[in-house]
């Protein structure tokens, strides 16, 4: 833009990071406190830490969100992908209207909503044809699937619709079926399109609690789940602890991710 | 049956929702080894047309042969042809020797003549010092060259070039239209371009049909498009051109006179057709045939007389604006090698000119 | 070539169809069925060949006015808390657009950090902060301003600092992008023209980019109603919202029927909004 950024902005923007951080920071900074009253610093100390690395309550759930994750954001992955082709490339078809509102469908609709209706099905189903037997991960797979499908189907929907669509006529002119040219040009160009759905939808499943909740069965807790219990029970350091250690690992892996993405896209962009 | 190489009969193609046809009926007969040229406005249907012989769009109605072989449901991949694209379409995500490789890899070439056939290819478009390099490292006219070369080496019947100019800058295309003729005449394969510059249509292709709105307009090699173009539209298109409303006063012997009042004079035209007196119809002069003097010329069969309006410098040429006496503005190109004809016009002055009798045309409609 | 075109889209649409539109057949039909004892707590539907639909839970809904203050409440909040999102998040957002474009995308990536951390945490977060013997209090009462600790907790205020807190980066994002969008040529013809620089504001950017603030507010709008996580931790029993009010219906007091009930009536009243959303991400991404 033409003129650079003035002093009020730049304050704006300040205090709008210090918004965005100042919670962040807080429980960064409580998780080393000796102290088990947040009120009062009492000095540093890992301790929590520790407390942490023993907790088998945490740590069983926090393997159960991770598989789940894995899970969902592949399958989301996979549907999304597929969904945001036919999104961006079939504009006539019967019954595209009605696919459009589906696939977005879950975007809008609010979590209670959807993990009531998700919860109710796998009911009906467990009466009429006896599967599923019980709820846990599989049904909380599914539900998670549905939601980030739809997450993946945009950002893959918006990077289809701005790719070179010559670039895929040239491969068809010189040789290569439709499928080898959606498989050897199209995909390895929106690659980190595919990369940070993945990364959407994986994260959107390890950071769900609501659908979760409603979808669950007794075999299956999740970490938000134990999180929130453990939150309505009063401030816990060792969630603190715990949220440090969740920000670390996606600080880095958002770093990774935007140092691939740069690399692939210094030659020009399709 | 005719055994031209490359045979598009009666082809017509709609588009939903559109008023009009894009191409509506187009019938060409090209021959093998030709340069030939689709040549107009944007909108008359020439890419349409360009997009059916590659594959990527269906005619409603008509027929496209190449070599004898009716491409009615070949699919793009399957078809003897090979475009070189406007925008180049080199993938990004592969390097210059991996582009070109390209299409012998879809054919299951054997490893080692692909990589022979593309070094041959590279060292004919003179980018093999490139070939490692990643199309986001390369200038427009390297960019040009690949898509040129990637187009070529599967050695297609017939190559499609979609505007390969117009993305260079002017000293570029100047050099670079000598380039592909020449690689032209040396792969001696069918070429055919699509353009709305008629320079570079005149200046490449042997023969070059001018589409107007989904037909054709004339086909011919360019001298002839240009000299004798066949109605107003294929005139006006091909350059800067007099037109004159006239009537039919005699025609003899090759000859046809003709009276106009926009000229304000007689005029006489070489035409072939007799044509019956009192037929209403337009003369029309290219600019750089006009004689220009500061006094009457007796010897020119086609005189009027007119006012300096605008003078523009052009460097090799100069156009000149003048104005009749019935208020029509004429348009005069001349050479500025004689600085003495440049050097005695003035804005205003009182000036004649005149042309030769081969230099008009009649058009007809 | 054209049922290649419905191989592709078979997946995805028989799994939404099975996943997504069946399921709210299914909250319809038992949003119409009695609270009953068992396994599942509703009655059928279909039972002994006569069919047994009642809208008495509408009924009640209609009837109780817990129900409708909740609905209040939650499109009340929504709508503030969206406000505040997007008086926070336009600065934000323009700061970024305006900011060296080498910075730019750091900043950016800033932005949406928070969001790839963890929501539950980030609304506890600010439990610890605003209670009563909280940082926030600690602070104020340590530099003399207040006396006494401030009740910033379980309260309205609270809601709306966690409603605001954790949507920003979906108001900022397309704020961000309709933003970007902006030709500063027009700014300059603007200057040129004689505007000074706060009208132009008003009468050129703001306008320009209104699709970005519809977008954001919409996006943020809607889920905002459902809201479920905040108004339980951070509220109190002045903000009961509708999302709440149906967790504890299922949860609690294990009427299904209810619940669906209340999940049926919250669509509609969202659908409008839902609407025109959704044209506007499958439309936006075309411009």
């Amino acid at each position: 833009m033409t003129n650079r950024l003035s002093p009020f902005l730049a304050v704006m923007m300040l205090l709008g990071f210090v918004f965005l951080y100042g919670p962040i920071a807080s429980v960064i900074v409580y998780s080393f406190n000796a102290s088990r009253l947040v009120t009062v610093w009492a000095g540093f100390s890992t301790h929590w830490y520790g407390e942490l690395m023993h907790n088998e309550q945490i740590k069983t759930a926090a393997a159960v969100s991770f598989e789940i994750a894995v899970m969902a954001a592949t399958g989301a992955l996979i549907l999304g992908t597929l969904a945001g082709f036919v999104l961006s490339r079939y504009r006539r078809f019967v019954g595209r209207t009605v696919f459009g509102a589906l696939i977005t469908g879950p975007l809008v609709m609010p979590e209670v909503i959807t993990g009531l209706s998700l919860l109710l099905l796998f009911v009906a189903l467990e009466q009429a044809i006896g599967w599923p037997q019980g709820r846990g991960i599989p049904t909380i797979v599914i539900a998670h699937i549905t939601l980030g499908m739809a997450y993946v189907s945009v950002v893959v929907e918006a990077r289809l619709s701005s790719f070179d669509r010559s670039l895929e006529e040239a491969a068809l002119d010189l040789g290569a079926r439709p499928a080898k040219v959606f498989f050897v040009i199209t995909l390895p160009l929106i690659a980190p399109a595919l990369v940070a759905g993945w990364l959407l939808a994986f994260t959107l499943s390890l950071d769900d609690l609501v659908i979760a909740s409603f979808t669950t069965g007794p075999s299956a807790t999740t970490l938000p789940m134990v999180i929130f219990s453990s939150v309505r029970l009063g401030v816990s350091p060792q969630i603190n602890a715990l949220a440090t250690i969740l920000l670390v690992v996606v600080a880095c892996a958002v770093l990774i991710a935007g140092r691939l993405v740069a690399r692939t896209r210094r030659p020009a962009r399709a | 049956m005719s055994t031209a190489h490359l045979i598009i009969e009666g082809v017509v193609k709609r588009f939903p929702d559109a008023a009009a046809a894009a191409v509506d009926g187009v019938t060409l007969e090209i021959g093998a080894g030709e340069f030939f040229a689709l040549l107009g406005p944007s909108g008359c249907g020439k890419t349409t047309l360009l997009r059916m012989l590659a594959g990527f769009e269906r005619p409603d109605r008509g027929r496209i042969l190449i070599d004898g072989q009716d491409m009615a449901a070949v699919p793009p991949y399957a078809r003897p042809t090979n475009m070189m694209f406007q925008s180049y379409a080199l993938f990004p995500h592969m390097t210059v020797a991996e582009n070109v490789a390209f299409g012998l890899k879809q054919d299951k070439r054997p490893r080692a003549e692909i990589a022979e056939r593309v070094k041959a290819m590279l060292d004919l478009v003179k980018l093999a010092p490139l070939a490692g390099r990643k199309p986001g490292q390369l200038s427009g006219g390297e960019k040009q060259r690949v898509a040129l070369a990637r187009a070529l080496v599967k050695e297609p019947k017939l190559l499609l070039l979609d505007e390969p100019l117009t993305a260079l800058d002017r000293k570029l295309r100047e050099e670079t239209r000598f380039e592909i003729v020449r690689i032209q005449q040396r792969v001696g394969i069918t070429f055919m371009l699509v353009t709305h510059d008629q320079e570079e249509a005149m200046s490449m292709a042997s023969r070059i049909a001018v589409m107007e709105r989904g037909k054709i307009a004339q086909v011919g090699p360019p001298a002839d498009v240009y000299e004798r173009p066949a109605n107003r539209f294929v005139a006006g298109f091909l350059g800067a051109i007099n037109l004159f409303a006239a009537r039919v006063a005699r025609s003899e012997s090759g000859v046809v006179h003709l009276q106009s009042d926009e000229a304000g004079a007689s005029l006489s035209v070489m035409h072939a057709k007799a044509l019956t007196p009192g037929t209403a119809v337009t003369v029309a002069v290219r600019p750089e045939k006009l004689l220009l003097g500061s006094t009457a010329n007796p010897a020119w069969p086609n005189a009027l007389s007119g006012a300096v309006r605008g003078l523009a410098y052009r460097g090799e040429a100069s156009d000149v604006e003048i104005e009749l006496a019935s208020g029509k503005l004429m348009r005069a190109t001349i050479a500025n090698a004689d600085p003495q004809a440049r050097a005695a016009l003035a804005l205003g002055q009182r000036i004649f000119l005149g042309w030769r009798r081969e230099a008009g045309v009649v058009l007809e409609s | 070539m054209s049922w290649r075109r419905y191989l592709v889209a078979l997946p995805p649409y028989a799994w939404l169809a099975l996943f997504f539109l069946v399921p709210f057949l299914i909250v319809l039909k038992i949003s119409l069925a009695d609270q009953a004892m068992g396994i599942p707590p509703y009655t059928p539907l279909l039972a002994d060949g006569t069919l047994h639909a009642s809208g008495a839970n509408y009924q009640f809904l209609a009837s109780d006015s817990l129900y409708a203050r909740a609905y209040l409440n939650s499109i009340w909040f929504a709508a503030s808390a969206t406000l505040g999102c997007l008086l926070i998040g336009y600065p934000l957002a323009y700061a970024i657009v305006r900011a060296p474009s080498r910075w730019r995308n750091a900043l950016l990536l800033l932005v949406i950090l928070p969001f790839w951390t963890s929501f539950l945490i980030r609304v506890y977060a600010w439990i610890g902060l605003l209670k009563s013997n909280g940082f926030i209090n600690n602070v104020l009462i340590d530099i003399g301003l207040v006396h006494t600790p401030l009740t910033l907790l379980n309260n309205s205020f609270s809601v709306y600092v966690g409603l605001i807190y954790s949507y920003l980066p979906y108001m900022v994002l397309p704020l961000y992008a309709a933003l970007e969008k902006l030709d500063p040529a027009l700014l300059e013809a603007a200057a040129d023209l004689g505007c000074r620089p706060s009208r132009a504001f008003w009468r050129v950017t703001v306008p320009l980019s209104m699709p970005g603030i519809v977008a954001g507010a919409l996006l943020v709008f809607i889920p905002m109603c459902g809201e479920f996580v905040i108004p339980d931790l951070l509220g109190g029993p002045s903000t009961l919202m509708i999302g709440h009010v149906l967790w504890d219906e299922f949860f609690t007091n294990r009427d299904w029927p209810l619940a669906a009930a209340v999940a049926v009536a919250m669509l509609v009243l969202l659908v409008l909004p839902m609407v025109f959303l959704r044209r506007y991400l499958t439309g936006e991404e075309r411009a």
